[in-house]
């Protein structure tokens, strides 16, 4: 079946959704997405979205940009950094005025709490700047946008997964999309197509992501020829529930809850004197490691305890009430009267798809754009993370980026008209289904996709070395070659879980390959890259982006960007 | 331990009616019932379809009846069920199937939308944010939990018998909108819901509440809109 948009967005969640609304009062847009829009792994962000309101005492953007950039390692563009950290008042009032039902200030006012890595005045002391509804943030500004696309009779295909861009002489023109319900392909013919189809932490064993989480549009735009960047950046949050990955939010420190080792000392005091358990999530993981490794874990297994018991049932019940019910339900631990067993968890790419600050994906080191095609939200690197993102500024990244998008995007689609779509879209999609479908192969995807999780958890996350990288990439290797002998036992057309597991088992082995390529070319430990064999930072030599091209003959080939830097010089990171 | 399975399969492809299937599943106490789920498909049985997604309570995709009681499979564990390691699996009732666990939800987002669930205000915004009493906020902040699973629905009696009954879920999110201070459509909000499609259809018998996975008190913010009905009546009766 074929449809035409002027602009087509995979993905539901908050940087689409945004993007959608930018556009929908005078543009034809379409919304796709593989699970249904609701569903949306925006959804689970729990703790806040940053902005310097200045609500509940003194707070300036430039203290936000100035703590992202160092949040960043020095990594992040202070170009895109400002626009972010400038942009996040009119954000929050934009949402407001939508609907999103914040917490309130006894005077009525936007409430707001201290988050990670967020201070005043440079670096003196933790701020107040995460604006929250409870713990279930994400939650409402997700439903909030959804419901104001439903509104303006945004076009939903929900249930349809992302299998191929349309690609003709270096310009996007659509995608092709796969329907669960049926099994049929769809073309979807459009001016500009954005990317927004969120992080891929199911590459590793224990994260906090959904299973949604395999990161196709990247890979898809990789093999498009769009370049991916800083994919060596993984974030591993430092309190996911032991053994699951749960998140247990940060607001739970930022609330005043704190970390514990097996002598019930609250380590955090001597890696961050200045703001202990409200250091940033690279950090915070490494010391918790360091204390396991240091045989301070408690019961000498490979957990610390996040301590709330001082804070009351009252907070604990209302405004950490989604996490209180988590440590319930899955570790049977009581946070009003027990410690919470957490570890770090993976829980967000700061790498993506090479984008600029209007959300046009580019395809090299000079920022050429690749036209039709656009990227934000957590699939794109813009990059405002550099090498660690700060808590709460993933939400505002999608929603400054998603409008920004949008806005270019209503700009593109006037300057262009409808490109003939090239003859027979449809079939390399088509191909690629046939070819797994009738596959008499004796491998099944199952044991592929856990030795990859395994084997990046291993080797490929917080703490990396030269040998246990080589180690890592060889296996993605392997698994890459099983990954060609692959067969599909479910040959029906409806809901056919095998088959789409199977396809983004593809698209992770790819990003695997490219996460491994990157951490094994970066020698130095910046952010969340931790090199034991190189533990120092190296500005100068390793002050610039990584960037990977996709060759089919060579595999990925690397290439390099350069920072942008405009009021913070690179200074010593310490807490 | 070993676990027994029973699961409802239905493919429209082949089956003429809806069967069961017996697995057995060597789980965990601590395994989530999704994860047994997974269990099946990726060792045993590639064919069996369901819903899921984040896999701990909050996006809404897997809510099931297990052991004839309706949950969320990612929010029960193998621990939580005391009786018995026999485990009977079945689609949400009330919802069409379209293949094994997967039901049609399309009806239950549709009743979603006739509640107008967004905020509407003839004022033009402030600068900053509106103002709002936290005490407002805290008011509908129960109804801010829920994630459109669809369980309370699935279990309202008076939905199986009156199919255009808007049903827990659609009158929540009502309530959200009509609680809300900023939202000025209050009135004519309330006169939607006025009716036995609407909030006069919940006859308080707690099945909604009793199931919903985020313990929201559905039946209570369903006699907030009857009450706020009731003030409006009386303001208007007032005031004429």
């Amino acid at each position: 079946m074929k449809h035409q948009f002027d602009v087509i967005i995979v993905g539901a969640g908050l940087a689409g959704l945004r993007a959608a609304i930018e556009l929908g009062e005078d543009t034809s847009v379409a919304v796709l997405s593989k699970v249904f829009a609701t569903r949306s792994h925006s959804g689970a962000a729990q703790g806040g979205i940053g902005a310097a309101l200045g609500n509940e005492e003194e707070d300036n953007w430039e203290w936000h940009m100035f703590d992202t950039v160092k949040g960043s390692d020095y990594l992040g563009d202070q170009d895109a950094i400002e626009i972010l950290a400038r942009d996040a008042p009119r954000t929050i009032y934009e949402l407001e005025h939508l609907g999103v039902p914040f917490n309130r200030t006894p005077e009525g006012k936007i409430a707001q709490r201290a988050f990670g890595g967020h201070t005043r005045n440079f670096g003196e002391a933790p701020v107040k700047r995460a604006c929250f509804a409870a713990d279930r943030t994400g939650r409402v500004i997700l439903d909030t946008l959804w419901e104001k696309c439903l509104q303006g009779g945004i076009r939903f295909f929900d249930e349809f997964q992302l299998m191929s861009l349309i690609v003709s002489e270096g310009q996007c023109h659509g995608v092709i999309v796969y329907e669960l319900a049926s099994g049929k392909l769809h073309t979807l013919h459009s001016k500009a197509v954005l990317l927004a189809t969120g992080g891929y932490g199911k590459v590793y064993k224990t994260t906090s992501n959904a299973f949604a989480s395999t990161g196709d549009g990247l890979a898809i735009a990789f093999r498009a020829g769009a370049p991916l960047e800083d994919m060596e950046f993984v974030q591993f949050h430092p309190t996911g529930i032991y053994k699951l990955g749960i998140l247990i939010s940060e607001a739970a420190r930022g609330e005043g809850g704190v970390l514990r080792n097996n002598e019930g000392k609250r380590f955090m005091e001597l890696y961050a004197p200045v703001i202990k358990d409200l250091a940033p999530r690279d950090m915070v993981s490494r010391c918790i490691l360091e204390e396991v490794r240091a045989g301070r874990g408690i019961d000498g297994k490979d957990y610390v305890h996040l301590d709330l018991t001082h804070l009351g049932e009252e907070v604990l019940n209302t405004k950490l009430a989604e996490i209180t019910g988590f440590a319930r339900t899955y570790s049977g631990v009581e946070p009003i009267t027990e410690p919470i067993p957490v570890q770090p968890t993976c829980h967000y790419m700061m790498g993506g798809i090479a984008a600029d600050a209007d959300g046009k994906v580019i395809t090299d080191s000079e920022g050429t754009p690749f036209p039709g095609l656009y990227a934000a939200g957590e699939c794109a690197c813009v990059s405002v993370h550099g090498a660690n993102r700060l808590g709460c500024n993933s939400l505002l990244d999608t929603l400054v980026f998603g409008r920004r998008a949008g806005k270019e995007m209503r700009r593109y689609i006037h300057t262009v008209g409808f490109s003939p779509l090239p003859a027979n879209p449809e079939k390399e999609a088509a191909a690629k289904i046939a070819t797994l479908m009738e596959s008499n192969g004796n491998e099944t995807g199952g044991p592929i996709r856990e030795e990859l999780q395994e084997v990046m958890m291993d080797k490929v996350s917080v703490f990396r070395n030269r040998s246990g990288l080589t180690e890592a990439l060889e296996k993605v290797r392997e698994l890459k070659g099983r990954y060609q002998k692959i067969a599909i036992q479910d040959k029906g057309n409806c809901f056919n879980r095998d088959l789409l597991d199977a396809i983004e088992l593809d698209y992770m082995l790819d990003l695997a390959e490219v996460i491994t390529l990157g951490a094994l070319a970066r020698e130095e430990s910046r952010g969340a890259h931790s090199r034991e064999d190189f533990p120092d930072r190296d500005d100068q030599k390793w002050l610039v982006h990584t960037m990977f091209r996709y060759s089919k003959e060579e595999g990925p080939q690397v290439f390099f960007k350069p920072v942008t830097i405009t009021r913070f010089q690179p200074k010593e990171r310490k807490y | 331990m070993k676990c027994t399975f029973i699961v409802y399969r239905f493919d429209p492809a082949v089956d003429k009616e809806p069967r069961y299937q017996e697995y057995m599943v060597e789980a965990e106490p601590t395994d989530k019932i999704l994860d047994c789920l997974n269990k099946i498909r990726w060792e045993q049985d590639p064919t069996l379809s369901y819903r899921y997604s984040c896999a701990h309570g909050i996006c809404g995709s897997d809510a099931l009846m297990i052991n004839g009681r309706i949950e969320l499979a990612c929010q029960k564990l193998v621990r939580d069920f005391k009786t018995a390691n026999n485990f009977v699996i079945e689609p949400l009732p009330l919802f069409k199937v379209i293949k094994d666990l997967v039901v049609d939800m399309n009806p239950f987002f549709e009743k979603h939308r006739t509640v107008r669930p967004y905020l509407i205000s003839d004022e033009d915004p402030p600068e900053k944010e509106w103002l709002q009493d936290p005490e407002n906020q805290k008011f509908f902040e129960p109804a801010l939990a829920c994630i459109m699973c669809g369980s309370c629905t699935a279990a309202c009696p008076i939905n199986r018998s009156n199919d255009k009954y808007l049903g827990p879920a659609a009158l929540l999110r009502g309530f959200r909108y009509v609680a809300d201070s900023r939202d000025t459509a209050t009135g004519s909000r309330l006169a939607q819901l006025d009716n036995e499609d609407g909030a006069w259809g919940c006859k308080s018998m707690w099945w909604c509440t009793d199931v919903c996975p985020k313990s929201i008190p559905l039946t209570k913010s369903i006699a907030q809109i009857k009450r706020l009905i009731k003030e409006e009546e009386k303001r208007k009766t007032a005031g004429s």
